[in-house]
C-alpha cells in the first residue's frame, strides 16, 4: 500500500478549499444519472450527503439499521452547533473558530481540514434555517447564540436541548424529499456487513436485511460510510444501543486504514452509574456547565459521609466545598474543554473526594445561579434536562445539586481519510464521526454536529463528484460478479460460524466484560502496564467469545442477538487496536492521557517532537497492525501548550 | 421487586401471536423498563428460549424507537417519558405488567413487540420538508422569526415520531404526528410557500395509509412523551381548510 | 352517496361534522324555545301556534330541508368515521386504554346512537303524525294537536323517564361536541379555549335542563 497522501490542496490556508472547488472535476447531468452512490448511515453526515448528492442527480442508495433514518444517533446531541457568524459581535471569526478547534483538539488535527470546517460552518446555519430548523431566537427574530466549553465567544446555535434532533430532522426531511423524488432509495433495517472491492476500488456493499436475515449485494460506483463512532466499545457509553464499529472495522480489514483509534472523548456531565443492570449512560448537555458549578467536598470525611447517605450535599458548608475546576482553571473555570473537566473529576474521585453511593460522582450545583437569575430563568434554559435528571435519578435538581460523572461519549478517532474524505481504499469515503476527522485528540462541544453536516452537505458533494468524474466510463456492474459473491460468502461463513458456537454465555456478558477492560485500562487515564494487560485480556476474551458465545434463534430471521454478536466480535478486535495505539502514543494529549506523561500539576504533557502525527493503522492480520504516520504540518498557527488556566 | 410479565409473542408478521406469562424477580426499582426486559432476555437465553424482540436504540428518550404498550398506556404509567425512560419504581412489588406492541393497521407487527412504522416516513416524504437544495440558502438572519412563533415551532418540532399518539388513540389516528410537522412549518416564514400543498398531500397520505380519524379524545396529547399539544391539530385543520377554500 | 363521502379526506369529513353539529345546536335552542311554550297554562294556544308557524312558514320549510339534510349527513358521517376508525385497528389491545381523556369523549358514537334512537321515537310521536305516516286521533282544525299529544306522552312516567335520561345523554354528547367542533374547525387558542369550554358546558347543562323541566312539570305539577 502506498504511503499516506492527505491530498491537501496547494495555496494559502484560506484559499485551499476555494481552490479545490474551482478546479475539481465535474460530472455532467446526463452522466450523473448513470452513477450509483451507496451511503451507509443516516445520521447528519449520511442523510445530508444522500440528500445533497440526490439533489445533484446521482443515484443514491442509503442504508440504516434503524427502522427509520430519523432515528440515527445524531438525534441525541443536545447542546448545539458552532458557527463563526459573529452575530453577538464578540470578536468571533472563521479564523478564531478554526484556531479554537485546533487548540481544543490539542494540535492533533489536520490544519487544512479544520480550516475548511470553520469556513463552511456559516453556510450550514444558512442551510438549516432555510430548511425550517427552529433555532433559538432573540425577541427581535434574529438567531440567538450561547457559549460552550473551550471558547471565549458565544458561537453556538441551538434548539433548546435538542439541537441534534432538529438538525437531523432537517437533513432527514431533505432526504425524505429526495426519496419521494426517486433519486434516493432507502433501505431501512439493513446493516452493512462488508464492503466489496473490485480491482482495488470500492464498488458496493454486502448488507443484511435485518427482518429476513438475508444477505443482499448492492453495487455503487462509490461507497460513503457515515456510521458514527465506536464509543460502545466501552459497553456503557452515551451512544445508542445499536451504535457500532462494524462498518468501519470491515473496511479496515479491506484496507481502509484506521486513524488515531485511541482518541476517545469522555464527557464530563453524565448521570453516574448505579447498578450492574445498567445498559447505557445518559448525557446531560455540557451547556449545564454555563450556569452550574462543579464541586466536591473539601474534606474527605464529608465525602465519605455523603457516600454512606449520612450527609446531604446542601448540608456541606460553603467553605468546605472545593470548586475544583474554578480553582485549577481560573480563566475558563467550569467551561474548560471536556477532556480537562473529565480528568479533573476523575482525579478528585480517585483521591477519595467522590460522592454518591459509588463514590464516582461530583456535584453540579445550580444554587448560585438560581439565586442570581431566579428559578424561572434556569428552568427556561435547562428545564428539559432537569426533568430528565429527575426522571432517572428521582431527585429534584432544583433543590439538591445534581451528581455527575464522566462517561464515554465520542470517538475522535476513526477511518483515516484524506482532504477529500476518501479513505486509503479508492472510491471509499468516510464522513462524520466515522472518520478520524477534524477534532484531533479532543472534540470541542457543538463541533460534532458542525462536522457531520459540513461533511454531508458541503464536502462530500464536491469530493465524491470529483472522484466520480473519473468513473463515468464504468458501467453499472452486475452483483453476480465474483467479487460480490466472495464477499457475501465470507459474511455468510462468519455468521454461520457465530451461530454454530452455541456456547454458554450471552453476547451482553461478553460485551460488558470487554467494556470493563476498556474502561479500566483504555479509558480516561492509561499507562503502559495497563495497556499491555488490556491487550492480553482482550485477546483472551476474544478467544473465549468465539468458543463460548450463545446466540439463540436462527440465521435467516430477525435475530437481534446475532446482530449484537456480530458487532461485539468487531468491538473485541477494535479494542485491541485502541490499546495498541494508546501504547504507541507516548504522550498525553486531549482525550488521551498517559499517566507517565503528565506535568507536576497533573496536566497533559504533549510530545510534539515525536508524536505530532496522525497514527494510521493498517490491518495485517488478526491482532497484527502496522503503523503509518501522517505528519501534521502547521503552517498558519503556532503550536502551543494548551492552557485554560 | 418481583413481577409477573404478560408479553405478546409473535414469531413473524404472518404468524398469529399469543400472550406468554413470565415471572421475574430481584428487579431494582432504579432499573429502567427496558433494562428489566434485558434482564428477562438474559434469563430466557440462559433457559434456551428465544428472547423477546422489541425496538429500542438511544435509551434516552429521543430516537423514538421504543414502542411498548404497557398496562394499557403507550410508554407506560409515567407521563412525558418514553418506555426507555420509564423506571421500575413506577411499579409495585408483585405487579402484573401486560406488554403489547403498538396496534394499528398501518403499524403491522414484525415480531413480538416490534412494529413497522415506515408509514410515518411515507407521510413525511409527501411534504414534511421545505424544498430547498443544498447550497441554495440565503444568509440565515435574513429570515427573521418572532420568538413566540419560533418557540411554538420548536414545541411542534420536538416530536420524536414514536407513534405513541397512534397507539393511544382509540381510532389509531395519526393526526398529532402529522399536525406537529405541518405546524412546525406553518409557524415559520420559510414554510409558507409550500404550505397548502404540504398539508393536503400529507393528510391525503395519512388517510391512504389507513390511519383512523380524529375524534378529539386527546388521548394522543395525554400520551405524547414530548407533550405535543393538540393545538397543533387545530392548526392543521385550519391550514387544511384554508388550503381547500382559499 | 356513501362512496363519494368516503372520498373526502378525513379532515373534510370532520369539518362537516363539526359545522353541522354546531348548526344542530342552534336548532336545538329554537326547538327548546317552542317546547317551553308547553309550560304556559293556556291549553296549548302558544305551543300550537308555534307548531303551526313552524309547519307552514315557507322560510322555515326551506330550513327544514337543510335541517334534515344536516341531521342525515351528521349521522352518516358519524357512522362512516366510526367504521373507518374501527378498521384502523384490526387487532385490539388486551388491556383497554387507560389514558386519561375527557369524560365520555371516547363514546360519542354511542351517545350519538342513543340520541338517534330517541330521534326516531320522537319523529314517530310528532313529525310523522303531521306527515300522516303515523295515525293519531288528536287533531284540531285539520292539524295535529301537538299540545295534547305531548301532554299524553308526558303523562306516561316511563316515557318521561326515558326523555329525561335521553337529555342527560345528549348533554354529555354536547359537552364534548361543542369544544371538539371548534377544535376541528381550527379554533384553539389559550386566550379563548376556556371560554369555549365554559360556554359548551353551560350550553350542555342549560339546554337539556330546559327540555327536562317540561316532563317533570307535567308529571309532578299538573
Amino acid at each position: 500500500m502506498a504511503e499516506l497522501n492527505s491530498k491537501i490542496p496547494k495555496g494559502s490556508l484560506t484559499s485551499k478549499w476555494t481552490h479545490y472547488k474551482d478546479h475539481q472535476n465535474l460530472v455532467n447531468p446526463s452522466n450523473k444519472r448513470k452513477l450509483d452512490i451507496i451511503i451507509v448511515g443516516t445520521g447528519l453526515a449520511g442523510s445530508a450527503a444522500a440528500a445533497s448528492l440526490g439533489e445533484m442527480g446521482f443515484n443514491v442508495k442509503i442504508f440504516c439499521y434503524q427502522d427509520s433514518p430519523r432515528r440515527a444517533h445524531s438525534i441525541a446531541a443536545q447542546g448545539g452547533i458552532n458557527a463563526a457568524k459573529n452575530y453577538p459581535n464578540d470578536g468571533d471569526s472563521i479564523y478564531r473558530l478554526f484556531y479554537d478547534t485546533i487548540k481544543g483538539g490539542d494540535y492533533r488535527a489536520r490544519e487544512a481540514n479544520v480550516y475548511r470546517l470553520a469556513e463552511v460552518s456559516n453556510t450550514i446555519i444558512d442551510q438549516c434555517v432555510a430548511q425550517g430548523v427552529p433555532f433559538a431566537r432573540e425577541y427581535g427574530g434574529s438567531l440567538e447564540n450561547r457559549s460552550f466549553g473551550g471558547a471565549q465567544v458565544s458561537r453556538t446555535f441551538y434548539a433548546r436541548g435538542q439541537t441534534g434532533q432538529q438538525l437531523l430532522l432537517g437533513s432527514y426531511s431533505a432526504l425524505s424529499r429526495q426519496i419521494k423524488l426517486g433519486t434516493v432509495k432507502l433501505y431501512d433495517r439493513h446493516e452493512m456487513m462488508d464492503v466489496v472491492l473490485v480491482d482495488g476500488k470500492a464498488r458496493g456493499i454486502i448488507a443484511r436485511d435485518l427482518i429476513t436475515g438475508k444477505l443482499e449485494r448492492h453495487f455503487g460506483h462509490a461507497v460513503v460510510v457515515a456510521t458514527g463512532g465506536y464509543g460502545n466499545v466501552f459497553y456503557l457509553s452515551t451512544n445508542a444501543m445499536g451504535s457500532n464499529t462494524s462498518a468501519i472495522w470491515q473496511m479496515f480489514k479491506k484496507g481502509a486504514w484506521f486513524g488515531n483509534p485511541c482518541f476517545t472523548q469522555i464527557h464530563p456531565t453524565c448521570i453516574p452509574v448505579h447498578g450492574d443492570f445498567q445498559s447505557k449512560l445518559t448525557l446531560m448537555s455540557e451547556s449545564l456547565r454555563n450556569d452550574g458549578r462543579i464541586w466536591v467536598p473539601k474534606r474527605k470525611e464529608d465525602a465519605e459521609a455523603h457516600r454512606h447517605g449520612k450527609l446531604k450535599a446542601n448540608d456541606i458548608a460553603e467553605e468546605n466545598r472545593d470548586y475544583f475546576l474554578e480553582r485549577r482553571y481560573p480563566a475558563f473555570g467550569n467551561l474548560v474543554p471536556r477532556d480537562v473537566a473529565s480528568r479533573a473529576a476523575k482525579e478528585r474521585c480517585d483521591a477519595g473526594f467522590g460522592v454518591g453511593e459509588t463514590g464516582l460522582a461530583v456535584f453540579l450545583d445550580f444554587k448560585e445561579s438560581i439565586g442570581r437569575l431566579g428559578k424561572q430563568v434556569i428552568e427556561d434554559r435547562y428545564g428539559n434536562l432537569f426533568q430528565m435528571y429527575e426522571k432517572i435519578v428521582d431527585e429534584n435538581p432544583y433543590i439538591n445539586p445534581m451528581m455527575i460523572y464522566p462517561a464515554a461519549h465520542y470517538t475522535m478517532g476513526g477511518t483515516w481519510v484524506d482532504y477529500e474524505l476518501q479513505t486509503t481504499v479508492t472510491g471509499l469515503f468516510a464522513a462524520g464521526e466515522a472518520n478520524f476527522s477534524d477534532h484531533g485528540a479532543n472534540r470541542l462541544g457543538a463541533s460534532a454536529l458542525m462536522q457531520g453536516l459540513a461533511d454531508g452537505y458541503f464536502v462530500l458533494p464536491y469530493t465524491v463528484q470529483n472522484y466520480l468524474a473519473g468513473e463515468i466510463r464504468v458501467a453499472r456492474m452486475s452483483t453476480d460478479k465474483a467479487e460480490f459473491a466472495e464477499a457475501e460468502k465470507a459474511v455468510q461463513t462468519r455468521l454461520e460460524k457465530l451461530m454454530a458456537i452455541k456456547g454458554t454465555r450471552s453476547v451482553d456478558q461478553f460485551h460488558k466484560e470487554l467494556g470493563k477492560i476498556m474502561w479500566e485500562y483504555v479509558g480516561m487515564a492509561r499507562n503502559e502496564a495497563g495497556l499491555k494487560k488490556a491487550i492480553e485480556l482482550i485477546r483472551k476474551l476474544r478467544v473465549e467469545f468465539w468458543k463460548d458465545v450463545k446466540i439463540p434463534g436462527a440465521l435467516n430471521e430477525l435475530n437481534p442477538e446475532l446482530e449484537k454478536a456480530n458487532r461485539v466480535a468487531d468491538f473485541m478486535e477494535l479494542g485491541e487496536l485502541m490499546a495498541h495505539d494508546a501504547l504507541n502514543r507516548n504522550e498525553s494529549c486531549g482525550g488521551h492521557f498517559r499517566e507517565e506523561y503528565q506535568t507536576e500539576e497533573g496536566e497533559c504533557k504533549r510530545n510534539d517532537d515525536d508524536y505530532k502525527y496522525v497514527a494510521a493503522w493498517e490491518y495485517i492480520s488478526d491482532g497484527q497492525f502496522k503503523l503509518h504516520k501522517e505528519d501534521l504540518v502547521y503552517e498558519e498557527i503556532e503550536v502551543k501548550q494548551r492552557v485554560y488556566k | 421487586m418481583k413481577l409477573t410479565l404478560k408479553i405478546w409473542r409473535q414469531k413473524d408478521a404472518k404468524s398469529t401471536g399469543k400472550f406468554v406469562t413470565y415471572s421475574i424477580d430481584n428487579i431494582s426499582p432504579n432499573c429502567s423498563f427496558l433494562e428489566m426486559l434485558d434482564i428477562l432476555n438474559e434469563q430466557l437465553i440462559a433457559k434456551n428460549e428465544e428472547p423477546v424482540v422489541f425496538d429500542h436504540d438511544c435509551r434516552e428518550g429521543i430516537c423514538g424507537m421504543c414502542s411498548l404498550y404497557i398496562n394499557g398506556r403507550p410508554h407506560g404509567p409515567d407521563d412525558a417519558v418514553t418506555a426507555c425512560q420509564l423506571h421500575m419504581r413506577k411499579f409495585k412489588d408483585g405487579d402484573t405488567i401486560v406488554i403489547e406492541p403498538w396496534r394499528a393497521k398501518p403499524f403491522p407487527v414484525i415480531k413480538d413487540l416490534m412494529v413497522d412504522r415506515s408509514a410515518f416516513d411515507k407521510i413525511i416524504q409527501e411534504g414534511g420538508y421545505i424544498s430547498v437544495n443544498t447550497g441554495g440558502a440565503a444568509e440565515a438572519n435574513n429570515i427573521l422569526v418572532g420568538k413566540e412563533n419560533s418557540e411554538l415551532a420548536m414545541d411542534a418540532a420536538s416530536c420524536i415520531g414514536c407513534g405513541a399518539c397512534v397507539a393511544a388513540c382509540k381510532n389509531a389516528s395519526a393526526m398529532l404526528f402529522v399536525s406537529a410537522k405541518v405546524s412546525q412549518f406553518a409557524l415559520l416564514p420559510q414554510g409558507q410557500i409550500e404550505a397548502k400543498q404540504r398539508v393536503m398531500r400529507m393528510v391525503k397520505k395519512m388517510d391512504e395509509l389507513g390511519f383512523g380519524n380524529c375524534t378529539n379524545t386527546y388521548a394522543c396529547e395525554a400520551e405524547c412523551p414530548k407533550l405535543i399539544s393538540r393545538s397543533n391539530i387545530a392548526r392543521m385543520n385550519r391550514e387544511f381548510m384554508c388550503a381547500k377554500v382559499i | 352517496m356513501n362512496s363519494s363521502f368516503l372520498q373526502f379526506s378525513s379532515i373534510t369529513k370532520k369539518i362537516w361534522m363539526a359545522f353541522l353539529g354546531l348548526f344542530l345546536m342552534i336548532f336545538l335552542v329554537v326547538h327548546l324555545g317552542i317546547n317551553l311554550c308547553l309550560l304556559r297554562d293556556d291549553g296549548g294556544v302558544w305551543f300550537n301556534a308555534a307548531a303551526h308557524f313552524m309547519g307552514t312558514n315557507y322560510i322555515v320549510k326551506v330550513f327544514e330541508i337543510v335541517l334534515f339534510g344536516g341531521f342525515i349527513i351528521h349521522i352518516l358521517l358519524g357512522i362512516i368515521l366510526q367504521v373507518q376508525n374501527w378498521m384502523a385497528r384490526p387487532v385490539r389491545y388486551l388491556v383497554s386504554n387507560k389514558t386519561d381523556t375527557p369524560f365520555l369523549s371516547k363514546y360519542m358514537i354511542y351517545t350519538g346512537g342513543i340520541v338517534l334512537i330517541f330521534l326516531i321515537i320522537h319523529f314517530m310521536n310528532f313529525y310523522f303524525i303531521k306527515l300522516g305516516w303515523v295515525s293519531n286521533p288528536n287533531f284540531i282544525e285539520g292539524e295535529p294537536n301537538f299540545y295534547i299529544i305531548a301532554q299524553e306522552l308526558f303523562a306516561q312516567p316511563v316515557y318521561s323517564m326515558l326523555y329525561v335520561i335521553l337529555f342527560i345523554v345528549l348533554g354529555f354528547h354536547l359537552n364534548q361536541a361543542f369544544q371538539a367542533a371548534w377544535q376541528t374547525l381550527g379554533i384553539n387558542h389559550p386566550q379563548y379555549n376556556s371560554c369555549i369550554q365554559w360556554f359548551g358546558t353551560v350550553y350542555a347543562i342549560v339546554v337539556p335542563l330546559g327540555f327536562i323541566i317540561i316532563p317533570i312539570y307535567f308529571l309532578l305539577i299538573r
